[in-house]
């Protein structure tokens, strides 16, 4: 049995309040299943399980605040086996019934032994369930990465890929739980806020203040700029975008986006964390995406694994993000999971920016719009589109020799588009 | 090594030779036949002298018509006999398809339980010898396929030496195929080299990082490329199915368990092939035990080319197999 308790949803959240559960007592759930809406300072946000179960029981009710770590539902894991099989046994049942009626026996015959074969097979059938049911796209894990990380109760996506295909392979995942369990990650940086406002504004202020205070008191920042040639890159992308219809475009900012996380991949010490006075660079690159809200305020949620998708990928997840964080609807682990912010101020004009780091992060990463601007090369002046890429270091966890490393990383990413 | 020898040097050829030599002592029922067997000693000389020795009842030339005297063989074996039938090459088999698939195969079935063929089909099997696209093929894989026979695949001296005895005292059909580049392959035997089992596979060598999954002359390639690699710190199992049918998975299961990795080596064509059916039994058995895609390196799917360079492209060889290893294993950097 798992006490499901309430999620911490950022590092400035104490208390939520529930708005609806998803699932009533008896109810299968997989892992990444939402099963409940919290109402945050930062708006509804739609919980996900991290277990494979049935729901037991629910210990709160609609309306119920309580605060982080509360218990708020029953998860029973044991006998979860048992019954997907019996599930499978009856679908495959079901199948050979099917049959009967319009094969010849002999062929029911068959029909029954592969329902047999079915069920001494329970493990295959259910991963095939699973798969069917699941429909999301899957990250690639190898079968024996995936049950070691079962073992071990290790959140894959935490965990970055460097096996064929950039799979997580079996050493990837005894790495990733030697650096720790994530889940003892995010209770370490809790901190305490201000009084609640009941008035959603408010609430949504108290929370930027409580992290951008706590940034500003804590961590030493330094700050890198570069000035990054974009024409090829911009040429690139208008001849791509010419093959496609106009809904599936490419905006610039996912170019800069798939930079972002292709020069972490080489700088990884800038992908992570500063906990308990200690640096911890994660593997997994999940890019927190700071999207302002119409009514005031801020929420950065993460892109899981940006180095590993494609453009295309990224573009319909940055779209689906910015849609669901102005309507409510983002999921607890886009809240929690981000290794490193990107924040994009070109759309309002602004030429570069200087930000905070959202805690504990050691990085934030922006962009200012792309401009015309002469540009020397080679002894000649051109016209070009420029854009400005600043960093924001924790001087803590890094120095500025390594957050240079980082922008020269990302200029050259920039300047070959074509194999972002 | 002692002062008293206790081994012998001699080749793949005459561990058949002597293999055959004594079950013809050992049991009177025994008798070789086939194309060439007699006068002329064997179309890959296994049977020379075997004629002198045993005299033209036991050691039987036989016209040039495959059916007819792998049916006559049927006969003798379900007459009593213990015939060892050698067919030149697998491709010749193909003529006497019907008589193995139909008859050897069904017969102890269509009689209710009465009737077991116990009869011995030699062959020599596989290219790298330039004969061309009609005479190189590994039709094994084929054989395989068919229950109510065993496939053999002898690669070593010891095999060629003791397979065929057990094979004989089989009450069922066993096809032997053996692999021609293998007939001048040297080694040393024990003076008191016998029969050995035809139902286990084996691990040649012993290895944590991938296992190599292999059978005939292929097993040779295998354990050079491991041998190889072991210079790189990359330490691979090889496993010697020796028996393609009934096919002892459990051996390569248990192994995927330790190294995660299977990379599988065959001479045969890879769609519908023999690779393809251990693959299946790999997703089956060891689905959670692996940490990267079953990997096949297969002969290439084209009629076998006559010159030497174009059929060493189309064969397995140690290169393909490292290369193939390293990018599985390296790749988890």
């Amino acid at each position: 049995m798992v006490e499901f308790r309430m999620p911490s949803l950022g590092t400035d959240m104490k208390k939520g309040t529930l708005v609806e559960w998803k699932v009533k007592p008896g109810d299968h759930v997989k892992r990444g299943d939402i099963i409940a809406e919290v109402e945050t300072e930062k708006g509804v946000i739609e919980i996900e399980v991290f277990v494979d179960g049935i729901i037991e029981k629910l210990l709160i009710q609609p309306g119920d605040e309580v605060l982080v770590g509360t218990p708020i539902a029953l998860i029973r894991t044991e006998g979860q086996q048992e019954t997907e099989i019996k599930a499978a046994a009856a679908e495959q049942d079901e199948g050979a019934q099917v049959k009967e009626g319009t094969e010849s026996p002999l062929q029911y015959k068959a029909c029954s032994i592969a329902a047999h074969r079915a069920k001494e097979q329970p493990e295959q059938t259910r991963e095939k369930l699973r798969a069917e049911a699941g429909g999301e796209k899957r990250i690639k894990v190898s079968p024996a990465a995936r049950k070691r990380a079962e073992e071990l109760g290790l959140d894959l996506t935490t965990v970055r890929g460097t096996g064929p295909d950039g799979a997580i392979s079996l050493a990837d995942v005894e790495k990733a739980a030697i650096a720790g369990k994530p889940a003892e990650r995010k209770a370490a940086w809790q901190i305490p806020t201000g009084p609640e406002g009941a008035d959603f504004q408010l609430g949504m202020r108290r929370a930027i203040a409580a992290a951008m205070g706590r940034s500003n008191r804590e961590i030493p920042h330094y700050y890198l700029e570069t000035r990054i040639d974009l024409s090829r890159a911009v040429r690139w992308l208008t001849e791509e975008n010419k093959k496609r219809s106009v809904k599936d475009r490419i905006l610039p900012v996912v170019l800069l986006l798939k930079a972002t996380a292709l020069a972490l991949t080489e700088v990884p010490a800038l992908n992570g964390y500063w906990i308990e006075d200690r640096h911890q660079p994660v593997e997994a690159i999940h890019v927190g995406f700071a999207i302002a809200l119409r009514q005031g305020g801020l929420i950065a949620p993460a892109i899981h694994h940006a180095d590993l998708k494609s453009l295309d990928e990224l573009m319909v997840d940055m779209k689906d993000l910015i849609t669901r964080t102005r309507s409510g609807g983002l999921r607890s682990s886009e809240m929690t999971d981000a290794t490193v912010t990107l924040t994009n101020l070109g759309d309002l004009g602004v030429e570069s920016a200087f930000g905070l780091i959202y805690p504990p992060q050691v990085a934030l990463v922006s962009f200012g719009r792309i401009t015309d601007q002469p540009w020397v090369e080679n002894g000649m002046i051109g016209i070009r589109p420029v854009v400005s890429a600043t960093l924001a270091g924790d001087h803590r966890a890094t120095d500025g020799r390594t957050g240079s490393q980082f922008l020269n990383a990302l200029h050259r990413y920039l300047q070959e588009a074509e194999r972002l | 090594m002692n002062s008293i020898k206790n081994t012998v040097k001699m080749t793949y050829r005459e561990a058949v030779r002597e293999a055959i030599r004594e079950a013809m002592r050992k049991d009177e029922r025994v008798f070789l036949m086939g194309e060439d067997v007699g006068r002329y000693g064997g179309c890959f000389a296994v049977s020379k002298g075997l004629l002198e020795e045993f005299g033209p009842e036991r050691i039987r030339d036989t016209p040039l018509s495959e059916s007819a005297f792998v049916g006559a063989g049927i006969g003798a074996a379900l007459g009593g006999m213990r015939p060892i039938v050698e067919i030149m090459t697998v491709n010749f088999s193909l003529l006497a398809a019907d008589q193995i698939l139909n008859n050897a195969a069904t017969y102890l079935h269509m009689s209710g339980g009465l009737f077991n063929v116990p009869i011995v089909i030699r062959m020599s099997t596989g290219g790298g010898k330039q004969l061309a696209a009609q005479h190189s093929h590994s039709l094994e894989g084929w054989y395989a396929h068919i229950p109510g026979i065993k496939v053999l695949t002898p690669a070593t001296l010891e095999d060629a030496r003791g397979m065929l005895w057990t094979a004989l005292e089989d009450p069922d059909p066993v096809l032997i195929f053996e692999n021609n580049t293998l007939y001048n392959m040297e080694g040393e035997l024990p003076v008191d080299a016998g029969a050995l089992d035809i139902d286990h596979a084996l691990i040649r060598r012993t290895g944590t990082h991938v296992t190599l999954i292999t059978y005939g002359a292929s097993l040779f390639k295998s354990l050079e490329a491991a041998e190889q690699l072991s210079k790189e710190e990359i330490q691979a199992e090889v496993i010697d199915l020796r028996t393609l049918r009934p096919l002892d998975h459990d051996t390569f299961l248990k192994s995927i368990s330790k190294t995660h990795r299977a990379v599988i080596v065959d001479e045969g064509w890879r769609s519908g092939g023999i690779s393809a059916e251990i693959s299946a039994r790999i997703m089956e058995g060891a689905f959670y035990d692996l940490d990267a895609p079953v990997e096949r390196i297969c002969g290439a799917e084209v009629p076998m080319p006559y010159p030497r360079h174009l059929e060493e492209k189309a064969l397995p060889q140690v290169e393909t197999i490292i290369s193939t290893v390293r990018r599985m294993v390296k790749s988890n950097g």
